[in-house]
């Protein structure tokens, strides 16, 4: 077994079965890249995976876990100004809180080269939402290149690191979900072994840099300018291609990354099907491709998942040009939303283009489609020990029925669900101090109790929490402490270095309450007390991640498995555990008794404060 | 291989499907046939459902499969295989599954049964499919649950083309040390032709 860190930067060619998110880092070691920023966040945290697995002496670039994504996106901008190679890389909604710098890398001359790579996430698999960044892009005036597999995410940030340093820019690679963890046999190429040289050659007059009145529009002159060069690019490359169909009606189809091989799939068996024209680079558009295909063909269908941005612009061109083709798009709700898999394209064609897609009537497609699946959905849960359990349950033990409480993005969002319901909006990360002031204003009868994950504390929870200070309103802050990034697979944070008690204290605030969570009676004295308090109010319920303490753990030698046993005899049946503490560990059984699923426990014992009859001890 | 053959994974974050699905796929690609696969695994470390796919065959474009569309679905638990079969599983395929059971939460809270394996026999028989059923109640370490899977599945050959040898050198790609030999002697034991018959 080769480390698929010492891999990543070997010196001669070699192929390797890889994920989109591995291949890329293999691109950036060939390209020279000599920083690179994150924060994390699905699809993208693999990536990180992959940069950790080469180690530190060895890696060709510097690596950081920023501590969010604007300041990210800052980092690598500032480092590509010294004319280093850099690379940013983050989650879809990442690009909402980097936006305020981002927009201005579209105006700047940089002379290293900067590669964002944004992962979208078509379908919301792991996000609050799918927006699609398309119409950002756009109005930052950053190019775009879009693979649509793992080999495609090689190459393509090769090519975008070209034109990003050819033209002093800054270049977007968008993944999505599918193409991030995809995984194909890619060839990659060679590493020189040398470390480009690192450089500190910021200088003025490269610039303008300050764009501030009258410059700012002298800038935005000089990047519209580069525009027409970049889009040649995409002919230079043969970043957008021609895959031909069966010529017999003069039918096209345009689409781009993922969807693209969504729609060989659904066409492949049949008899007929339309050339496709695959855009690799998405923005700017080159419109002679585009016209040279729209001329070719009678019709055209402009397949895009989520919005309608290439449909709108193919439109206008074709109108502009005169072509008399016939151009179909999106035609109800539906294809506006979610990922377009085989299943939807099909769907799509159909509507569209039936007799493309007739050798799916005879297969067996709609077998069961209408009859309920009989299976309970499985809704992701807390972890077997987790500390944020023992938060949710001991807090709802304070809170009263008419309380308001305001969730926030981490593993703690979960507890929404049942058992607990705790957490009743939800915006974005760092949302919650703030949505909890406005709940509190002209409010004297319900208390209003928001939670915040510890990385989101430092993320964006900071300035909510100073404006609930400046402008005293009146909540209690919950910081759910397991000192990491659980949910995303237990990244650093700021809190490595800097202690939140002693930030909060700092900040001037009087009343600090502060436990572990698996103290139950003294956390529902914390938060009673606090939410008797006038003004903003913090309890601090601590507890370490126990999914990653219990890795750590499992990799030393000498470890025992712990669980914990339920004594028939005690138990009442009452059902605290599986029902209100409802750690997943628990198992009920038809009779009425529960039991102890040892593949899930781990022995941590929070459960056994909450079995009125004590029934639940450490099997020893 | 002319068909697309298609292998639909399913099971509960913390099983350890992302090795089943790693181990499967350098074995097809070590028995030199193209393959690509893809995991979904939004929330997967958190209890939730985990879908892995991998297709082989020239002709395969995405990695996600159709509906209805899996040549072979594996469970490494029952509730999601019933799932799998109801959803992916194609008429006259395969189902082969473990006989674990993570209750899912609506179980737990009082408000849904449990999965029962006749559920997954009318299923199959319904879809004319084979359905194997593998007890992994004597591997203590949920983890290495997924090589009961690979074992049946080479014995049995249930994926054309990839045979003993090539799953052997794909966790050896994969693992090193003691953990590569408890896995693998798991492996072999499953993998002894007598095999969990058709159910
Ligand atoms: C702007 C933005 N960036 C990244 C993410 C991805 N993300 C989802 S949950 C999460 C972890 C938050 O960590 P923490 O606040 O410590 O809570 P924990 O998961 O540890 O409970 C992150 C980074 C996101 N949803 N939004």
């Amino acid at each position: 077994m080769e480390k698929i860190g010492d891999m990543l930067i070997r010196k001669k060619p070699f192929q390797e079965m890889v994920m989109g998110n591995t291949a890329v880092v293999r691109a950036m070691v060939e390209a020279g890249t000599r920083v690179v920023t994150s924060y994390p966040g699905s699809p993208t945290p693999e990536i990180a995976t992959a940069i950790n697995s080469i180690s530190k002496e060895k890696r060709p670039f510097y690596f950081e876990f920023s501590v969010n994504e604007k300041v990210a996106t800052e980092v690598a901008f500032g480092a590509a100004l010294n004319g280093n190679l850099s690379t940013v890389f983050f989650k879809s909604v990442g690009l909402n809180v980097a936006l305020d710098s981002f927009v201005q890398l579209g105006l700047m001359n940089i002379p290293g080269g900067l590669v964002i790579i944004v992962g979208d996430d078509p379908g919301a698999n792991s996000s609050q939402n799918e927006q699609d960044n398309r119409n950002i892009f756009r109005m930052s005036r950053i190019a775009v290149l879009e693979p649509a597999s793992p080999r495609e995410v090689y190459q393509y940030y090769l090519k975008a690191a070209k034109l990003a340093k050819q033209e002093s820019i800054a270049v977007v690679l968008r993944l999505t979900t599918h193409v991030c963890h995809a995984r194909e046999t890619v060839s990659f190429g060679s590493f020189s072994g040398l470390i480009s040289p690192h450089r500190v050659d910021f200088s003025t007059e490269n610039g303008p840099y300050i764009p501030i009145a009258a410059l700012a529009l002298e800038m935005k002159r000089k990047s519209l300018a580069k525009m027409s060069r970049i889009m040649a690019f995409a002919g230079e490359q043969g970043l957008n291609t021609v895959i031909p169909g069966h010529k017999t009606r003069n039918l096209g189809v345009i689409t781009q990354g993922l969807t693209c091989r969504s729609l060989q799939d659904v066409l492949q068996g049949g008899d007929a099907g339309p050339d496709i024209l695959k855009l690799g680079m998405i923005y700017p558009m080159d419109t002679n491709d585009v016209v040279e295909f729209l001329k070719a063909h009678n019709q055209v269908l402009i397949l895009e998942e989520l919005d309608d941005i290439h449909e709108k612009e193919i439109k206008a061109l074709a109108f502009d040009h005169g072509i008399s083709v016939k151009l179909l798009g999106k035609n109800n709700d539906e294809n506006f939303i979610g990922e377009y898999t085989p299943d939807k394209v099909l769907k799509v064609l159909k509507d569209v283009w039936p007799d493309f897609v007739k050798h799916h009537e005879s297969s067996e497609q709609d077998l069961y489609s209408d009859s309920p699946v009989p299976v309970p959905p499985r809704p992701a849960q807390m972890c077997p020990g987790c500390g944020h359990r023992s938060a949710f349950h001991a807090v709802k033990k304070a809170v009263g029925d008419n309380d308001i409480t305001v969730a926030d993005i981490g593993c703690h969002t979960l507890g929404f669900l049942p058992p607990y319901e705790m957490g009743q909006v939800l915006l974005c990360m760092g949302a919650s101090p703030g949505i909890a002031s406005g709940l509190s204003l002209f409010n004297i009868q319900r208390k209003v109790v928001a939670f915040i994950g510890d990385s989101t504390f430092f993320h964006a929870g900071l300035p909510g929490i100073m404006n609930t200070l400046l402008n005293h309103h009146n909540i209690t802050l919950i910081v759910m402490e397991n000192g990491t990034t659980a949910m995303t697979g237990h990244q650093d944070h700021a809190g490595r270095e800097i202690s939140i008690e002693s930030l909060l204290q700092g900040l001037g605030i009087k009343h600090i309450f502060s436990c572990d969570t698996y103290q139950q009676s003294t956390l529902i004295g914390h938060v009673k007390a606090a939410m008797a308090i006038e003004g903003l109010s913090v309890v601090i319920a601590k507890h370490p991640c126990m999914l990653k303490l219990t890795r750590a753990q499992r990799k030393k030698s000498g470890f025992v498995p712990r669980h914990v046993k339920i004594d028939d005899a005690m138990c009442s049946r009452s059902h605290d555990c599986v029902e209100l503490f409802g750690c997943p560990s628990f198992v009920r059984h038809p009779d009425g008794s529960v039991g102890v699923n040892h593949d899930l426990c781990i022995g941590d014992g929070s459960c056994r404060q909450v079995c009125p009859e004590k029934a639940i001890s450490i099997d020893s | 291989m002319t068909n697309p053959f298609n292998i639909h994974m399913t099971g509960v974050g913390g099983q350890g499907i992302g090795l089943l699905s790693q181990t499967l796929l350098r074995a097809v690609d070590c028995a030199g046939i193209r393959a690509i696969a893809v995991d979904t695994h939004g929330l997967a470390q958190r209890g939730g459902m985990v879908v892995s796919r991998i297709r082989m065959g020239e002709n395969v474009f995405s990695p996600l499969i159709m509906a209805h569309g899996a040549d072979l679905v594996l469970g490494m638990e029952i509730h999601e295989a019933l799932r799998g079969a109801h959803t992916a599983l194609k008429k006259n395929g395969i189902l082969c599954y473990l006989n674990v059971a993570w209750q899912p939460l609506a179980v737990r809270l009082g408000q849904a049964d449990s999965v029962a394996e006749t559920q997954i026999k009318t299923v199959c028989e319904e879809m004319d499919a084979r359905a194997f059923c593998v007890d992994a109640e004597t591997i203590d370490d949920p983890r290495m649950q997924n090589m009961a899977l690979i074992g049946t599945i080479a014995a049995n050959k249930l994926i054309p083309g990839v045979d003993m040898n090539h799953y052997r050198q794909a966790l050896k790609d994969l693992l090193a040390g003691p953990v590569l030999d408890k896995n693998l002697a798991l492996l072999e034991s499953y993998g002894k032709g007598a095999a969990p018959g058709p159910g």
